[in-house]
């Protein structure tokens, strides 16, 4: 028998994404992938898959599924949502879990994912992985392209994910301690490639400013209001390639900085790049917040991304079980004074 | 010796800038530093991109350093010589019935020419594939005769079919998928340019030579509906 979550309403924005699709950019290809790596990873250690699995990213409001297995251990990361498990379709409400925990569903069961607070994405991975083959080496959606991931598109109601595992593995439910997942008080760049194509007070005023997040913005592009950028000599170049976190300005100034699904190449002048270290929280920032960028030489922005990689490297560290019944309310506290019991009794001094 | 510059887009690329121009001497050095860097294997190169005007390298930071990439390609720029070229050559069939080139009529009077005459100067030249980029498979074409040189259009279309052939400038292309468009639409190929089933993708690379040949409305449909591919040829000219 099948294993699969059935999409009974689709979210806003629900794509599978994993770390993107590398080596085709010369085919005129994007990377797509998730626009939080870290929360992706996050949400596939707590399941115990391998961090770089493709789960399902899930934009400000959040699908409603049934689960067709025997069973699946499933586990959000990355925004705040409200996490609710019903014990069927026609159930008016059910247990609820926060972001950063896994939890288990049964059979039957109705998973509803309610919209996202804090930041705008989050990530719900699956124990064992969905089982979609990859596209060009990659599971992540490119909707414009209609490569990869479900069908080349976004879940739509009916739609029914299949899953590697039919059963959940019997383990305990685990939550995630201490990811730092705050935002940069201001998001750090490197000039260029093209900061030569701007006036002097452009780039001071863009760096001195403060952006909104506007309304257009989507997986592929970040459009900010704020200070407009003067262009010395016009804004067409001839066609350039595009990093993600490449921040262009057209002819109307304002700036766009291209997320994961930005097109390979592009011909406006781009005035800076944000760090790659900064990405993940740049790209779970919502409409509608404020930003600013501060200028960093590349060697600040490596270093930046080795903490990074070292904060990443120790999110398997930071997992801790649980330890709940969840049909046992009794059991739950006396689980809890438990562990609270022996974390006092190693805290407390040694008196000899 | 190379004029080039090499630009930081963030920690984790490099731009090999050789300037502002669309250029054929251009792309062929952008090709050939392409093609001895992806030679190379480097540890820590994730991928490169050619475009008409520069090479993207995509790296990572942790394992290679900038420094030594851009040794790396000054070293390979130093000792560039002529380089045959290597790409294939793919004959497209294209469509150019006005009921398929919807600027045909106006391309032809700004250039002052008649329809006929922009059909036969743009399906007599064999173009270069510049690079492929801004969609799957779309590949960038040149040079267009200096006669069918036009500005982009004031106003894009917001959405034009698959297989459409546009100019604008010294370039030409056919768009792989349905998208927006600024330039001028004067004709329409049944070929798939991107096919995400195949391995490669693409139909073309960049360096490949692009022949169009003309086909009759009736050839078009027939092409359409029987599913037929264009298979690109290596070039045993050199």
């Amino acid at each position: 028998m099948s294993a699969v979550l059935r999409i009974l309403e689709p979210g806003l924005l629900t794509t599978v994404q994993d770390l993107g699709r590398t080596g085709y950019q010369h085919l005129g290809v994007p990377t797509s992938g998730a626009l939080d790596p870290v929360s992706l990873r996050a949400a596939n250690i707590l399941v115990g898959n391998t961090p770089i699995e493709g789960a399902l990213e899930i934009v400000y409001v959040g699908p409603t599924f049934i689960v067709e297995a025997d069973s699946v251990n499933l586990a959000c990361a990355g925004a705040d949502a409200s996490i609710e498990v019903l014990h069927d379709e026609d159930a008016a409400s059910g247990v609820r879990y926060s972001s950063l925990q896994s939890f288990r569903a049964q059979r039957g069961q109705v998973v509803r994912i309610g919209p996202t607070s804090g930041s705008s994405v989050v990530y719900l991975a699956a124990e064992g992985g969905f089982d979609i083959e990859p596209v060009l080496g990659s599971v992540s959606t490119y909707i414009r392209g209609h490569i990869g991931g479900w069908q080349g598109r976004a879940l739509v109601a009916g739609d029914a994910l299949p899953l590697r595992r039919s059963v959940a593995g019997k383990t305990d439910e685990f939550r995630l301690e201490g990811l730092d997942l705050a935002r940069p008080s201001r998001f750090r760049v490197v000039l260029g490639p093209q900061n030569a194509c701007f006036s002097e007070q452009s780039i001071k005023a863009f760096l001195d400013g403060e952006y909104t997040i506007g309304p257009a913005t989507d997986r592929m592009a970040m459009h900010l209001d704020g200070p407009r950028l003067e262009h010395t000599a016009g804004h067409d170049i001839v066609s350039d390639g595009i990093a993600q976190g490449s921040i262009q300005v057209p002819g109307h100034g304002r700036p766009i900085v291209l997320m994961a699904d930005r097109q390979t190449t592009g011909g406006y002048p781009k005035v800076a790049t944000v760090i790659s270290a900064d990405l993940p929280a740049l790209g779970r920032s919502r409409i509608g917040d404020k930003i600013s960028f501060q200028e960093a030489s590349v060697e600040e922005a490596q270093q930046l991304r080795r903490t990074l990689l070292q904060q990443i490297d120790a999110i398997p560290s930071r997992i801790v079980p649980v330890h709940r019944t969840r049909d046992d309310l009794t059991t739950c506290l006396l689980t809890h004074n438990l562990i609270s019991g022996i974390a006092n009794a190693q805290l407390a001094p040694s008196i000899e | 010796m190379t004029d080039y510059n090499v630009l930081a887009a963030g920690d984790t690329a490099l731009i090999v800038d050789f300037g502002n121009q669309v250029d054929l001497s251009v792309s062929a050095k952008v090709l050939a530093l392409a093609g001895r860097l992806n030679a190379l294997k480097i540890d820590g190169v994730i991928e490169t991109v050619p475009t008409i005007r520069s090479l993207s390298i995509y790296y990572e930071p942790l394992t290679v350093s900038a420094n030594g990439l851009e040794r790396q390609v000054a070293d390979i720029l130093e000792h560039l010589e002529e380089i045959p070229a290597t790409g294939r050559t793919c004959d497209i069939p294209v469509c150019y019935d006005p009921e398929l080139a919807p600027d045909l009529e106006q391309v032809a009077s700004q250039c002052n020419l008649k329809p006929a005459q922009v059909v036969e100067i743009h399906s007599s030249r064999t173009y270069h594939v510049y690079m492929l980029g801004f969609l799957p498979g779309l590949a960038y074409l040149g040079d267009l005769p200096p006669e069918l040189a036009l500005p982009r259009r004031t106003t894009p279309r917001p959405k034009i079919p698959a297989g459409s052939l546009g100019i604008g400038g010294k370039l030409t292309c056919i768009y792989p998928m349905a998208t927006p468009c600024g330039w001028h639409l004067i004709g329409r190929s049944p070929i798939a340019l991107w096919d995400a089933t195949l391995t490669s993708g693409a139909l073309l690379r960049a360096g490949d030579k692009v022949r169009f040949k003309p086909v009759s409305l009736r050839e078009y449909r027939r092409a359409c509906s029987d599913g037929i591919v264009a298979v690109p040829r290596a070039d045993t000219s050199h």
